[in-house]
């Protein structure tokens, strides 16, 4: 007994330990800005390319303009507070509330990842803060938009992102390119979970015959039985709502084991440049969640600013609207000329603002268009569906094997 | 005959993440709860050399070995000694090891992620199937499954057929009365604990090569190194293969009969058993 009471007392202290530094550039009166997200953990790699980089970003771009704009004609700077939240929902919490009640942030970012964000989402409101949500996706948006007034997603819900599979499926079967047979797996955490089971009606509604149908926990170690299983099956698409770690291994087993589809689908990590960068030209005619209009200017710009000041690319999907989130709340503080979080709230409910993503406007506190699948096409991951009609979308096309 | 050699390539790679904390545990006594860690150092080593270099990730044995030796000796002598001289007995000594080796897991893990940022890493080498009586595996699995059975190897022959190894297996017996016999108790332990070290980081380079990392993942391999270790008995590095290839084999089974969902519980299904049944492990002692 003696012996875990020492550890309990101990453990807080080695916790602390791991905390990250606050930055210490001090300038006239900056707003400050909270930052609670994965450094590490299970979600640390997926915050390491689509939060953190925008962070740093968007805290460059806002700076080396001389800050954001008040009403009494003053710049002030922005100064980022970080802290890691160990991918624990617990820790989130605590840190969300520290930066409200300790570091009297201004405003503070919201969480990285569908679980913790919904975690956090009590105390943000609590606190009075506003929530400009990205990684969260959820079917309750409706709900939670109802139940928070200050809450706000724009990267879409998972039916919709299941239906757009869905939809793919159906075009490609109707062009005569794909038969009826799917393997659908998908890892057991709460975004694969929600994906899987609105992707199983919504697939058997069209007509598809689910011929493979796993799950599997989150850090399976070898994936080859699921991909063995899913081989036998014959099927002539492949669909996995996976996370990064998986979508690489079944990936790399696809190619082993030489799976003959014709649809190829993973979902998180897809979209990211270290996936191309592992597999090179193999993935072409893979497709994945998420999608950008690559072709666009803003797309383009953003891209370039992205890897001259973070040293890295951004991804193809959630990256642009991470940032987008971010200008939403700068132009809001702008247009409010102030700090004054209820008035800031108001502004992003009742304004149009110019981002990333091109033109957003909130109805009902969220983001009704977004990209919802993309394929990998010569070298370059493209939007082929999307909820609201994005510009830039393209035809898909199917997998012509692993060469 | 396809689940069986699935889970012994799986098997193969639990044991030797297992090899290095068993040695640890079992002869230096020190129950270090940093193992994963070091075991993602390696795996980093076999990804730089890889991407910056295009040769072999295995190149990267040829240095991670010996540097990883030399960390974990003077990790041993410096912050790990003064505890073992203070410790009273066994159990004060484990205590102080834990917390040591946990504050030392976090370190490690912020350095990593200084050096080398928080992001997936992961890159394509031998992904191309191999065909073993009828099906298909991997090449880099196949290969990680020889080259650890080989170290696994050499390590059961240095250990039960040198003079060294009959030192060590004194030690890991009884501390006091291997000084009794002008056995260098500290040397030995602090030998050992090194050498555990440098298989848990040869593992992770051998890991690299198939499976996607970040800097903080090492916990996973610590949890699983440590179920396994006293599945095995602790102490026994026989007991320690033979509970990794247990290990390796049920998971595949369940994964591949039954559901890749009940992987996790099927493997503390195991280890319950394991517990109940034969409390000291499968080749353990009983407690001295």
């Amino acid at each position: 007994m003696k012996r875990w009471l020492m550890i309990k007392k101990l453990l807080p202290l080695a916790l602390a330990g791991s905390m990250t530094f606050l930055s210490a550039a001090q300038a006239a009166e900056p707003i400050l800005i909270g930052a609670a997200a994965s450094k590490t953990g299970p979600m640390a790699g997926g915050a390491a390319v689509t939060y953190w980089p925008n962070v740093k970003l968007w805290e460059h771009e806002v700076n080396a303009r001389g800050g954001l704009q008040m009403a009494d004609g003053s710049k002030r700077p922005i100064r980022i507070i970080e802290y890691d939240d160990r991918t624990d929902p617990a820790e989130t919490i605590r840190a969300v509330q520290r930066l409200a009640t300790n570091d009297r942030a201004d405003f503070i970012l919201a969480p990285y990842s569908t679980g913790l964000a919904l975690a956090a989402a009590p105390i943000f409101d609590r606190y009075g803060y506003p929530m400009v949500n990205v990684s969260t996706i959820t079917d309750q948006t409706d709900t939670l938009s109802a139940r928070y007034e200050r809450i706000f997603f724009t990267l879409g819900k998972t039916s919709v992102l299941a239906a757009g599979v869905v939809d793919a499926l159906v075009q490609l079967r109707e062009a005569g390119e794909i038969g009826n047979r799917v393997a659908l797996v998908n890892v057991a955490d709460a975004f694969g979970i929600e994906l899987a089971q609105a992707a199983r009606p919504a697939l058997q509604e069209k007509g598809f015959e689910i011929v493979f149908n796993r799950s599997y926990p989150l850090g399976t170690q070898d994936l080859t039985p699921v991909m063995r299983g899913a081989a036998a099956a014959r099927p002539d698409a492949f669909v996995a709502f996976s996370y990064p770690p998986d979508t690489f291994a079944l990936t790399e087993l696809a190619q082993v084991e030489n799976l003959d589809v014709k649809v190829f689908y993973t979902a998180v990590g897809t979209p990211f440049p270290s996936y191309k960068g592992r597999f090179g030209d193999a993935i072409n005619g893979v497709m994945g969640v998420g999608g950008v209009n690559a072709d666009s200017d803003a797309f383009q710009a953003y891209q370039k600013r992205h890897q001259e000041v973070t040293g890295q690319a951004p991804d193809f999907w959630a990256s642009a609207v991470q940032y987008a989130s971010f200008q939403v709340l700068e132009q809001a503080i702008e247009g409010v000329g102030g700090v004054d979080r209820a008035a800031v709230t108001d502004y992003i409910k009742n304004n149009t603002f110019q981002t990333v993503m091109g033109e957003w406007r909130f109805e009902n506190q969220q983001i009704r268009s977004y990209w919802t699948v993309g394929q990998w096409q010569d070298g370059e991951f493209k939007g082929i569906a999307s909820e609201g009609n994005l510009p830039g979308a393209v035809a898909p096309t199917i997998k012509n094997g692993w060469k | 005959m396809v689940i069986l050699l699935t889970g012994l390539f799986l098997g193969g790679i639990y044991a030797l993440i297992a090899m290095g904390l068993s040695l640890q545990y079992g002869v230096a006594r020190i129950m270090n709860l940093a193992s994963g860690e070091m075991l993602v150092a390696g795996a980093f080593a076999g990804f730089w050399v890889y991407t910056a270099f295009s040769v072999s990730p295995y190149v990267a044995l040829f240095f991670v070995v010996p540097l990883a030796f030399a960390f974990n000796w003077l990790i041993y002598n410096w912050l790990l000694l003064p505890l073992v001289r203070r410790a009273k007995n066994r159990g004060q000594l484990e205590v102080d090891s834990i917390l040591a080796t946990f504050g030392m897991s976090f370190v490690l893990v912020g350095v990593m992620l200084m050096a080398f940022g928080g992001s997936y890493f992961s890159y394509s080498w031998l992904a191309r199937p191999i065909e073993l009586l009828g099906s298909n595996y991997s090449q880099n699995r196949v290969l990680a499954f020889a080259v650890a059975a080989v170290i696994c190897g050499g390590l059961y022959l240095l250990i039960n057929r040198t003079r060294l190894g009959l030192s060590i297996r004194a030690v890991a017996v009884d501390p006091r009365a291997a000084g009794l016999v002008a056995i260098d108790v500290k040397k030995v332990a602090a030998l050992t604990f090194a050498l555990g070290g440098a298989v848990a980081a040869a593992g992770g380079t051998l890991l690299s090569t198939f499976l996607t990392f970040d800097a903080s993942i090492g916990v996973v391999f610590t949890i699983k190194a440590l179920v396994i270790v006293i599945m095995g008995g602790v102490g026994d590095i026989r007991g320690a293969i033979v509970a990794a290839l247990a290990l390796g084999l049920a998971e595949t089974l369940v994964a591949t009969l039954l559901d890749p969902g009940l992987t996790l519980a099927a493997a503390y299904l195991l280890f319950i058993l394991i517990l109940l049944f034969r409390p000291q492990g499968l080749f353990g002692r009983s407690a001295l």
